[in-house]
């Protein structure tokens, strides 16, 4: 499979409901917050924590979409005995000497696992060639006005401990975003693409993942969290026809009507892609 | 002869891990020349030059903000892909995340701009094809037009780096007023020799009204 030959950038919008998208652990599990603005924030590897979630979902077995840095919930490891079963002795610390060595085991890695070739990923080998860097680079996501996290006091009927059997109930906490609507950036360089072998048929699952990120991520932490819009630059030239901040600025969030009221929904919020003045050689889809 | 070139980088966030402080990564006050040198070539670089940072000029007041993620811990085992390879399945080769897990707090710079002042050398890899003018004109070329062969990005790939390129004779942005006056900011990472075992060299980072001056690699004031 051939590697993608355009590069692109693309601005996510996602949205929370009385839940909470990414716990700080730093602050008890309170929704992140940048402290400067008291906008919300949703990190990176959160978000692709999400996607790879999704892809082991959707091609759960599929041999080339293996994903390497797995979740306990998503494990499908019966195979573990047959494996152990071939008796391969593992060298005791023994790197690979040579760089093809490290070369032909970088590449086995892209083309087994999907995201190794797209997000990279760090071998323990003393050569260069260990080190894989992805295509697709995500930057925090934030919110696009402030968020005021609610701390809501629930209790739970059962006791964990036969000895407090007599407290009869328990309280807990948990934090939600009342609504909050998060903005994200991302670049996919179609040159690392040639280096890890990341296709067309890829990147078409990685919208596809980015589109259905939150249908298989309920839980009660969460709330209720949707896709909003992914909109998508894809340049001409393999190294880009313009610069990413550029075409960033050509989205546009608002508030529709009154901004006085603090939002509660995606209908709040007005969203406008400056189509018209994009510069030569870009071009713009709404993926939804 | 070579001719200089003044990349105008700015973003929301940035991280310049200071070496002794990885684990909870601390970042430095300013771009080190290693992490300048990085973004430019991420604009354009061929084997046949070498980028030299000559300064960097700060732009805005320093200021700091902290974020803890979950991280893993552990990095891919060469021997266990081999292992894999040989068996001819993926089956076991995968990081759980849950037995690996660090929280890892950074310590990282808000709102930041730099201007870096840069020029290239050509290295015994350059071949006939290889004139200054070829380099300097690809690399103006792609800055002009935000043409770049990844996203720059400021110390790690979560901060990306908007960039533009400052045309010769213009005036480069401003620096804050905050930044006005003699700062010593101690000790801080030059480079990485790559070519002889990964070796780290130091430099005193003074700045002066936001500008910081990087000694040539080779100088006396640059210390392994």
């Amino acid at each position: 499979m051939s590697a993608i030959a355009n590069r692109y950038e693309f601005v996510y919008l996602f949205d929370v409901t009385n839940g909470n998208p990414n716990g700080d652990p730093d602050a008890g599990n309170l929704p992140r917050l940048d402290p400067e603005t008291n906008k919300g924030l949703v990190t990176d590897v959160a978000l692709k924590r999400k996607i790879r979630n999704y892809v082991a979902l959707e091609k759960e077995g599929d041999p080339g979409y293996a994903i390497y840095m797995q979740e306990k919930s998503v494990l499908n490891n019966q195979h573990k005995q047959a494996y152990a079963a071939l008796g391969i002795e593992p060298e005791a610390k023994k790197l690979p000497k040579d760089e093809a060595k490290a070369r032909e085991l970088t590449t086995w890695m892209c083309a087994n696992f999907f995201d190794v070739r797209a997000f990279g990923a760090v071998m323990t080998t003393e050569v260069n060639a260990g080190q894989v860097r992805g295509p697709i680079q995500l930057a925090f996501a934030s919110s696009i006005e402030p968020v005021l996290p609610l701390e809501v006091s629930i209790t739970r009927v059962a006791v964990t401990n036969e000895r407090d059997l007599e407290k009869e109930r328990t309280m807990g906490r948990k934090h939600i975003v009342p609504y909050g609507l998060y903005r994200v950036h991302g670049f996919v360089s179609a040159k690392l693409a040639e280096r890890t072998g990341f296709s067309e048929d890829d990147l078409a699952l990685f919208w596809r993942a980015l589109t259905n990120l939150f249908e298989h991520d309920r839980s009660a932490a969460r709330g209720e969290m949707a896709a909003r819009k992914l909109i998508v630059f894809k340049h001409e030239h393999a190294m880009g026809n313009a610069p990413a901040h550029l075409l960033f600025d050509k989205v546009r969030v608002e508030r529709s009507g009154s901004a006085e009221a603090p939002a509660r929904g995606f209908g709040d919020y007005r969203v406008s892609v400056d189509a018209e003045s994009l510069p030569a050689g870009v071009s713009v889809t709404e993926l939804f | 002869m070579t001719y200089g070139v003044r990349l105008h980088i700015w973003g929301e966030r940035a991280l310049f891990t200071r070496p002794e402080m990885k684990v909870e990564r601390v970042s430095y006050d300013v771009i080190t020349p290693s992490a300048a040198r990085g973004i430019l070539e991420a604009i354009h670089w061929k084997p046949a030059i070498r980028w030299v940072v000559d300064s960097i000029q700060v732009l805005r007041p320093i200021r700091f903000e902290s974020i803890r993620r979950n991280e893993v811990g552990g990095k891919l085992s060469a021997a266990a892909v081999g292992k894999a390879m040989k068996a001819g399945r993926t089956d076991g080769l995968v990081a759980y995340v849950e037995e690996d897990r660090q929280q890892r707090a950074a310590t990282l710079l808000r709102e930041v701009g730099y201007v870096i002042s840069a020029h290239f050398e050509l290295t015994a890899k350059a071949g006939p094809d290889d004139s200054v003018g070829k380099h300097l004109d690809i690399f103006n070329r792609r800055a002009r037009r935000g043409q770049c062969f990844q996203a720059p990005c400021l110390g790690t790939r979560e901060f990306p780096a908007s960039f533009a390129l400052v045309e010769e004779g213009a005036e480069p942005p401003e620096p804050a007023d905050e930044l006005r006056g003699e700062r010593d900011l101690g000790w801080m990472l030059h480079d990485i020799d790559f070519a002889n075992g990964m070796t780290p060299y130091f430099f005193r980072a003074r700045m002066v009204d936001g500008l910081i001056e990087v000694p040539p690699a080779m100088s006396s004031e640059v210390r392994a």
